[in-house]
């Protein structure tokens, strides 16, 4: 079953025009956000990003943009609060959850 | 330095960055690049035992790669450094670097390959992958590259959760267990209103740490806020049932406490996942105002069963 989250809230942007096609994008998300279609990238699944800045990290032609960073409460809140800490605690990781304070 | 050590027997808790042997690899032997992460460097000789390989282990400060790339420390400027300081390009003849895909967020491949003149392949997000991988053509498949977030993930997740909470749940569970004794002129014994109280505090704990994470395919709602609030107000319901609260505003009261704690816990779940990006996180948060007067509304018409 694909999890799905919020609708409409991603900042990903595609500037189509620049793309040159190589794939990366494709390549590097974790949620088959891109398609490549006739040598250019297209966003098929946007409400499916998280954000995490693979692929606009890993365009050769800046083609890409996202404010990545991790979607995460505990972190944003500490932030919010003007405590300092981030959060990530995810699969691959296996059990680790890390939020410094 | 290079560091080269034949098998992976002598690698040991926090292992040093560097080039690693696994079997008896040859100058034309891939190159697989990980983290010094305890699990992963594990995983990898789990998955991949009885092949030859190069390990190339980058310093991530003992954090899997996923959360390392998302910091940088998995990143460019390592993964270059690391390609100088092991002389990995006198090692091996070919110019190819094998990354696990969830180290993409902190490395630009195209910046690797003009600094090292090694290309960068993401090969695979999960190890179990990487011999299929490695034997056709390092070619993953579309479903080697999606993410997916399976029972035994979120509840492997459970116990961090239930341990960051824990002494907050105790707390409050106190403060509801001795309050209606000492309303009730028994300061110190444990009345039935308390004992309501108790399980109270620990269905909403975990609810929003265990049961959660389990259910989360099946809450309704896509918004964390909304599937706890759901799931807070059904745990309310049945404590009612069970004849643990009585009277509609008590009642009322407990759906509306339960159902603000174990939203604000279930919120706080979306670190863990796999999926959620940090503008959608942001709009959740537009529900903790709510949270905070829902949970303290509801434990004042709670409270109203403290002097039955
Ligand atoms: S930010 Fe991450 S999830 Fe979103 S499209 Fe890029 S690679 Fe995919
Ligand atoms: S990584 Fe950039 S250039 Fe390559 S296909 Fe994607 S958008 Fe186009």
């Amino acid at each position: 079953m694909a999890l799905r989250y919020l609708a409409n809230v991603v900042t990903l942007q595609l500037d189509e025009a620049a793309c040159v096609g190589c794939g990366r994008c494709a390549e590097v998300c974790p949620h088959a956000v891109f398609a490549i279609q006739d040598r250019r990238a297209r966003i098929v699944d946007r409400d499916a990003c998280m954000e995490c800045g693979a692929c606009a990290r890993n365009c050769p032609v800046a083609a890409i943009s996202v404010d990545a960073g991790v979607g995460c409460a505990t972190g944003l809140l500490n932030r919010a609060l003007g405590r300092k800490g981030d959060c990530c605690c995810s699969e691959e990781r296996g059990n680790e959850c890390t939020t410094t304070k | 330095m290079v560091r080269v050590r034949l098998g992976f027997s002598r690698m040991a808790y926090g292992m040093t960055p560097g080039l690693y042997a696994m079997g008896t690899p040859t100058p034309d032997s891939p190159v697989l690049v990980t983290a010094n992460y305890k699990l992963t460097v594990d995983v990898l000789r789990r998955e991949l035992g009885g092949r030859d390989l190069w390990i190339l282990v980058l310093d991530t400060a003992n954090v899997n790669v996923w959360c390392a790339a998302g910091k940088g420390t998995f990143g460019t400027a390592e993964l270059v450094g690391r390609v100088a300081a092991t002389g990995l390009a006198e090692r091996v003849t070919h110019r190819q670097l094998i990354l696990p895909q969830l180290g993409a967020p902190g490395v630009a491949a195209h910046a690797v390959a003009k600094e090292t003149g090694f290309r960068v392949v993401y090969g695979p997000i999960r190890a179990k992958d990487l011999p299929a991988f490695l034997d056709h053509g390092e070619l993953a498949t579309p479903e080697m590259r999606r993410i997916g977030f399976p029972l035994l993930d979120r509840l492997v997740l459970a116990p961090v959760e239930l341990r960051h909470y824990l002494v907050p749940m105790l707390v409050v569970a106190l403060v509801l267990g001795a309050l209606p004794g000492i309303i009730q002129g028994q300061a110190g014994e444990l009345v039935s209103a308390g004992g309501h109280g108790i399980a109270a505090a620990l269905a909403t704990w975990l609810g929003g740490c265990l049961l959660g994470p389990a259910l989360l395919p099946w809450l309704p709602g896509r918004a964390f806020w909304v599937k706890g609030a759901g799931l807070g107000a059904a745990l309310a319901l049945l404590l009612a049932a069970a004849g643990m609260v009585q009277g509609l505003l008590p009642i009322l009261g407990g759906v509306l406490w339960i159902g603000a704690g174990v939203s604000f816990l279930f919120m706080n779940f979306t670190g863990c996942t796999t999926f959620t990006s940090q503008s959608g996180v942001k709009a959740e948060l537009r529900a903790v105002p709510g949270q905070i007067v829902a949970g303290l509304a509801g434990l004042a018409l709670w409270s109203l069963d403290w002097w039955r």
